[in-house]
């Protein structure tokens, strides 16, 4: 395949983390299935506070660009530096405790516990207790279990769900699920936020409350925030930069501003009808 | 409204300790004089065995979500290892030859569980079921071959008969205690969510290949105490103890108690256990009677019949405190 352009990687990332390294570097990141090149030169940079909008028609391969990133599929090609280091090899396990933590774009609960368990579970890797500990309720057991609850719920308040601890995780109506993902996601401590499509189902009141709790995390956590969303509401409103993906290929990337009025970008996706 | 009142997670503890005592005096006080006859005796013993073996094989199938066929070569791995320390250690002290022979008949069962575990994290559903099937008939037929050191078909004889009320008791409570308390920490959160969603749950820093090879170890584990005891019960072991059958027949038990639910497998186990020998005119209808059981439960209640409830005694008093109380859809947390 001959490039007329070779792609330089660095994009834009927001002026208050130029001083600092990147969270997120991706070179010539690519991945085919058989034939399909699903993704190709992905060369993004993500500051290390930003929010940031990965955009595109349906199919355009963003969600597996977060599939890349947590090395759910192995690329074919291409580097992933997350916080200036390579994460080839690692497991998907591993790259959460290394600091990237994703919603999904299909829920992922674990429907039959409860709501506080789901959030546990993120915490997992912040409980300090050995199975010793456990299996004979040691001191180190109810120590690390309240500190763990007390957290869980602090996590879970964010979103004002502290009172649904105890109900069933896949009882909850649609838009609680998505956010119970994100407080499932935070719970882990990451450094980078994914998120696959979090108002989806949605009505425009919870997304734009969901708009200001992103803002919030961002603000409260201060971490980098990764999102792909059809709502350009949405995506205008809050991400400082946008990525455009469209056949697997970054077609376009700025602040806003400038994504409106690109041309490529309005005839491959904004000029078209409307995608759900 | 009012604020639904909550019993703190230590108090819990104190209340289920309390129950356990209760439950080991009683059942020894009860079990310990001349009250009861050899046959209802030898069928406690035997309720037992089968309450730790239903719940060790709910590790696998209910918390884990597995179904693997093999849980009676874990048994037999057990059995035999305990028979043959307590043949090889008889001018040992017998209190500690029990609990070495105990704790030495589980860690081999647990290594063989990490030996089938491993090649159980790329395989499910039907192909896991195969894969622990072929397990189980494997060590069938190499107890039968290895005859100088298991005596073979004719069967391993004169086992000392350790398994008494106490020794079997403290086994049963001991395994439910273990399970419960690993199952209520970070560790058991992490064996169910791999149940509940393997992509979620690495996605949220599990280790899969760990925990699921660890529930295979501790299914094992427990499987292999249970075999002791039933050495130290029979007093003589023999292949065709542990065919497919005896894994069919634990399995059923949990599947009937309910996937995920202690006190489903351990009255599945006890019901099961009990009724052939109860009803000794049906004893030779047991497969019929199991399989009618099983295709009645399946149509009405097919996730068991007490699905993934356990019962919590601290559970009923909060449920009673807050009588008064009606909370959303609510789910057990101890
Ligand atoms: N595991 C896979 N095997 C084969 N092809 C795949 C696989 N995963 C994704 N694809 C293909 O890659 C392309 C991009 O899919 P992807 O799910 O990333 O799109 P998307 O941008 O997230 O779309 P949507 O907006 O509909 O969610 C599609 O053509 C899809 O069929
Ligand atoms: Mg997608």
């Amino acid at each position: 395949m001959s490039e007329l352009v070779s792609m330089p990687s660095p994009g834009r990332i927001p002026d208050r983390d130029i001083d600092k390294s990147p969270i997120l570097e991706t070179h010539h990141l690519g991945i085919k299935f058989g034939g399909l090149v699903a993704v190709d030169e992905f060369n993004v940079m993500i500051g290390r506070t930003e929010i940031a909008g990965l955009i595109g028609p349906n199919g355009a391969g963003k969600t597996t660009v977060f599939n890349l990133l947590t090395n759910v599929y192995t690329p074919t090609s291409g580097t992933i530096l997350l916080d200036g280091k390579d994460t080839k090899g690692l497991k998907t396990y591993q790259i959460n405790k290394r600091g990237i933590a994703r919603t999904f774009q299909n829920i992922r609960l674990f429907g039959q516990l409860s709501v506080l368990d789901n959030v546990l579970i993120g915490l997992h890797n912040s409980i300090h207790c050995s199975l010793t500990s456990a299996m004979l309720r040691l001191p180190a057991y109810w120590k690390s279990e309240k500190v763990a609850r007390e957290r869980a719920l602090e996590l879970l308040s964010i979103f004002d769900m502290q009172d649904l601890a105890n109900n069933e995780a896949g009882s909850l109506p649609y838009g609680a699920q998505r956010r119970l993902e994100i407080v499932r996601a935070l719970a882990t401590n990451p450094s980078l936020l994914l998120l696959d499509e979090p108002a989806a189902g949605m009505n425009p009141s919870e997304t734009s409350e969901l708009m200001e709790n992103i803002r919030k995390i961002r603000d409260m956590f201060q971490i980098a925030v990764l999102l792909i969303e059809h709502d350009m509401n949405l995506v205008m409103g809050i991400c400082e930069g946008i990525i455009v993906l469209n056949y697997g290929r970054i077609i376009a990337k700025g602040p806003p501003e400038e994504i409106k009025t690109n041309p490529t970008v309005i005839e491959a996706y904004l000029g078209r009808k409307k995608e759900g | 409204m009012n604020e639904y009142k909550r019993i703190s997670p230590s108090k819990r503890f104190l209340i289920n300790i309390v129950l356990v005592i209760i439950f080991i005096v009683v059942g020894t006080l009860l079990t310990g004089g001349d009250s009861l006859s050899r046959a209802s005796r030898a069928l406690i013993l035997q309720i037992g065995i089968y309450v730790i073996l239903a719940v060790s094989l709910n590790i696998a199938t209910g918390y884990l979500g597995q179904l693997p066929l093999g849980h009676a070569g874990f048994m037999a791995v057990g059995a035999y290892s305990a028979a043959l320390f307590w043949k090889a250690t008889l001018n040992m002290p017998t209190p500690v030859s029990i609990v070495l022979g105990l704790i030495i008949a589980g860690l081999i069962a647990a290594v063989f569980g990490i030996i089938i575990g491993i090649p159980a994290l790329r395989l499910k559903g039907d192909y896991l079921a195969i894969i622990t099937l072929g397990f189980g008939e494997i060590i069938r037929i190499a107890i039968i071959n290895l005859s100088g050191i298991t005596g073979g078909t004719p069967g391993l004889l004169n086992v000392p008969k350790y398994s008494s009320f106490l020794v079997v008791f403290l086994c049963v409570a001991a395994t439910i205690a273990a399970i419960h308390f690993i199952m209520h920490s970070r560790h058991g959160r992490a064996i169910l969510s791999i149940r509940e969603n393997e992509i979620a749950a690495d996605s949220c820093g599990v280790n899969l290949t760990y925990y699921k090879v660890l529930a295979f170890a501790m299914s094992a584990f427990f499987a292999g105490i249970a075999g002791a005891l039933y050495a130290g019960f029979q007093g003589s072991l023999f292949p065709k103890s542990f065919d497919f059958m005896a894994s069919i027949n634990i399995l059923v038990m949990v599947v009937l108690g309910g996937m995920g639910s202690m006190l489903g497998s351990v009255i599945a186990a006890t019901v099961l256990t009990a009724l052939p020998l109860v009803l000794q005119a049906l004893a030779a209808y047991r497969m019929v009677i199991y399989s009618i059981l099983l295709i009645i439960v399946m149509i009405f209640k097919p996730s068991g019949l007490l699905g993934r409830y356990d019962f919590s005694l601290p559970g009923l008093i909060e449920k009673w405190m807050n009588r008064k109380n009606k909370p959303g859809k609510e789910v057990a947390n101890e």
